[in-house]
């Protein structure tokens, strides 16, 4: 075995011009297929970290079941006093009938507290958001969006006026700014918002339990959101009796999904394409190999004449296939390397970096290998059967 | 050592089936020096084929050192050519890209024999054929008589039962022939069984005994 790859490496560096242009394709080959699969996911990986700044570093946690010791805000407020959990927030939600003067609109109602405003990166256009004494004290306060400020009292500048929800009267303290940008808008856009105190909310609205079924957990400080996710995980197991469907944890958004889903397929998609490229290197290698094994006729008769069996050729030509597949790859990735350092050193200025991504190399070395095994046979079983005398004889 | 009985061979020809070998019967004992002879067409190159192993007879009994040589797969062929038989050819036939020591060398690796014993045994090998010098130089880089004690090396590398040489002087002017004789003579003092096949009858009475062979039929004449 070794002394075959030995022979490969003799024969190949015997005629170096011709192993290069052969190696040419599978090279191209291997450099579409780990560049191209490289910058998707380069482009990707910068794509989804602009999702996650849109706000899904930060765990979601839902609980379905509380078998009877419900969450509290006084639980939450516990909780955050632990190092390794960052801002713990509540959301409940709610319908409500908003009025001001004549006019009217259908609210959906956010009750929170001051820990909200972090965990969401919300962004105030003006006003204040919701402060501990608020929660504390019950307060009939609001937040309201721009559209809803528009829409009930006409103007967005209407910091200290009051609006009814279901008849109750709320002061308005802070106005949302409309953030194009966020994923809340994304999904809001023309409704009508108001966040208040989770408190008041319960007292608000009926449907509104005082347990808590949703809150948003932020990864502390310093630390990361799956380690906020793997420790609140351990909490809720132990309140929960070690019932692990009695509440869910997400940390990752559905656009988030969504996007992995779409890139995966362009992965697949333009994977595919530089392969074929590969599959036509592997043909040129098939080609060369033929020749090679028509003008070494002769060798062969004399390998055979003095022992060489039918296996011993076929390794060696097979040998040789793979190792210039092996060498052609081995180059591409070089090459493939050096290209994507040189966008990502050109690419730096709009934050885009490029690395080289180990499973695609992985992929094209196997690939690589598979090639030169399946298209060198052809050529190395042509040169294992020939018979010692016949080749002996070619060619004088 | 070689025993051969009845031996047939044909090829066709167009529509005519050629009778290349026609029942040859012939016995060469161990430490024999024995030549064949005979001009071009007579089936001299076929029979040396056939006890070369590198072709089976289409009729007939082949035995080498006892073994039915007719009953072999071509694999089992490839070993025994290995194992039993150092070729010299006419046109020497040394692989052009490895050097004298890789050439020698190469039947050793095919045996499976570990590196260290090789180097041992190519250079005793080299230092037969007085060419311990040339040892690292690629074919092209000799001359015909020193490409022919290459090749000579490279058969009693295998330390081959038998040393089968078709027209080994074919290629070499008068001088140098005779000093790759002069070496067939040494091995032979030496214990070897030498199988020499020419058309040169100056060559063949220089064995102990000459085959000749014409139309594919044997004659046996001590010259």
């Amino acid at each position: 075995m070794i002394q075959s790859f030995k022979m490969a490496l003799r024969s190949i560096s015997a005629g170096k011009m011709r192993a290069a242009l052969t190696m040419l394709g599978i090279i191209i080959g291997v450099m579409a297929l780990v560049v191209l699969v490289s910058l998707v996911n380069g482009a990707t990986s910068s794509v989804t970290d602009k999702v996650s700044a849109l706000g899904s570093s930060m765990v979601t946690a839902t609980i379905s079941d509380d078998k009877g010791s419900p969450v509290t805000l006084d639980t939450l407020n516990e909780w955050m006093e632990d190092p390794e959990l960052g801002i713990l927030a509540p959301i409940a939600t709610s319908i409500a009938t908003g009025r001001s003067g004549g006019e009217s609109a259908s609210f959906t109602v956010y009750g929170t507290t001051a820990g909200y405003y972090a965990v969401q990166n919300m962004q105030l256009f003006m006003g204040r958001w919701l402060k501990e004494p608020d929660i504390e004290n019950h307060s009939y306060v609001c937040i309201l969006n721009e559209n809803a400020a528009q829409e009930l009292i006409g103007y967005t500048d209407c910091v200290g006026r009051s609006i009814t929800l279901n008849n109750v009267p709320f002061t308005i303290v802070g106005i949302l700014a409309d953030d194009e940008d966020s994923l809340t808008a994304l999904f809001s856009s023309g409704s009508c918002v108001a966040y208040i105190p989770h408190t008041s909310l319960v007292r608000l609205s009926d449907t509104v339990p005082t347990g808590i079924t949703t809150f948003y957990a932020s990864a502390p400080e310093g630390g990361t959101v799956d380690q906020a996710k793997e420790h609140l995980e351990e909490l809720l197991l132990q309140r929960f009796d070690e019932d692990d469907d009695a509440f869910s944890l997400s940390s990752s958004s559905i656009l988030e999904e969504t996007m992995s889903n779409v890139t995966s397929v362009l992965t697949i998609l333009l994977g595919g394409i530089a392969a074929i490229s590969l599959i036509v290197g592997g043909i040129g290698i098939m080609n060369i190999m033929l020749v090679t094994v028509t003008e070494r006729t002769r060798e062969i008769g004399i390998r055979k004449a003095i022992g060489a069996t039918r296996g011993t050729i076929l390794t060696q030509f097979l040998m040789e296939a793979v190792v210039l597949c092996m060498m052609g790859c081995g180059l591409g990735i070089f090459l493939s390397w050096a290209i994507l350092q040189a966008v990502s050193t050109v690419t730096a200025s709009v934050g885009l970096a490029f690395a080289l991504d180990g499973s695609v190399v992985l992929v094209s070395v196997v690939f690589c290998f598979l090639i030169g095994v399946i298209f060198g046979l052809y050529p190395a079983n042509k040169a294992a059967r020939m018979k010692p005398i016949d080749a002996l004889h070619y060619g004088g | 050592m070689i025993d051969i009985q009845d031996l047939c061979k044909f090829y066709q020809v167009g529509d005519d089936r050629v009778r290349a070998l026609d029942h040859a019967t012939l016995h060469i004992s161990p430490r024999e020096f024995v030549s064949i002879i005979g001009p071009s067409g007579s089936g001299k190159s076929t029979l040396m084929n056939i006890i070369g192993c590198l072709d089976v007879a289409d009729a007939g009994v082949y035995k080498l050192d006892g073994l039915p040589i007719g009953e072999y797969s071509e694999n089992e062929l490839a070993h025994i050519r290995n194992q039993k038989i150092g070729f010299v050819f006419q046109n020497f036939n040394l692989i052009p890209k490895l050097s004298a020591e890789e050439n020698v060398e190469l039947p050793l690796i095919y045996q499976k024999v570990p590196r260290a014993e090789r180097q041992q045994r190519v250079r005793e090998a080299l230092e037969r054929v007085g060419l311990q010098k040339r040892a690292r130089h690629l074919p092209t880089e000799l001359s015909g008589g020193q490409q022919q004690r290459v090749a000579i090396a490279r058969a009693l590398v295998t330390r081959p039962s038998l040393i089968l040489a078709d027209e080994p002087t074919g290629n070499l002017d008068s001088k140098t022939s005779q000093e790759i004789m002069d070496m067939f003579h040494e091995l032979h003092r030496q214990g070897n069984t030498i199988v020499l096949i020419t058309h040169d009858p100056g060559v063949a009475k220089q064995a102990e005994r000459a085959i000749h062979i014409l139309d594919g039929r044997i004659t046996e004449a001590t010259l």
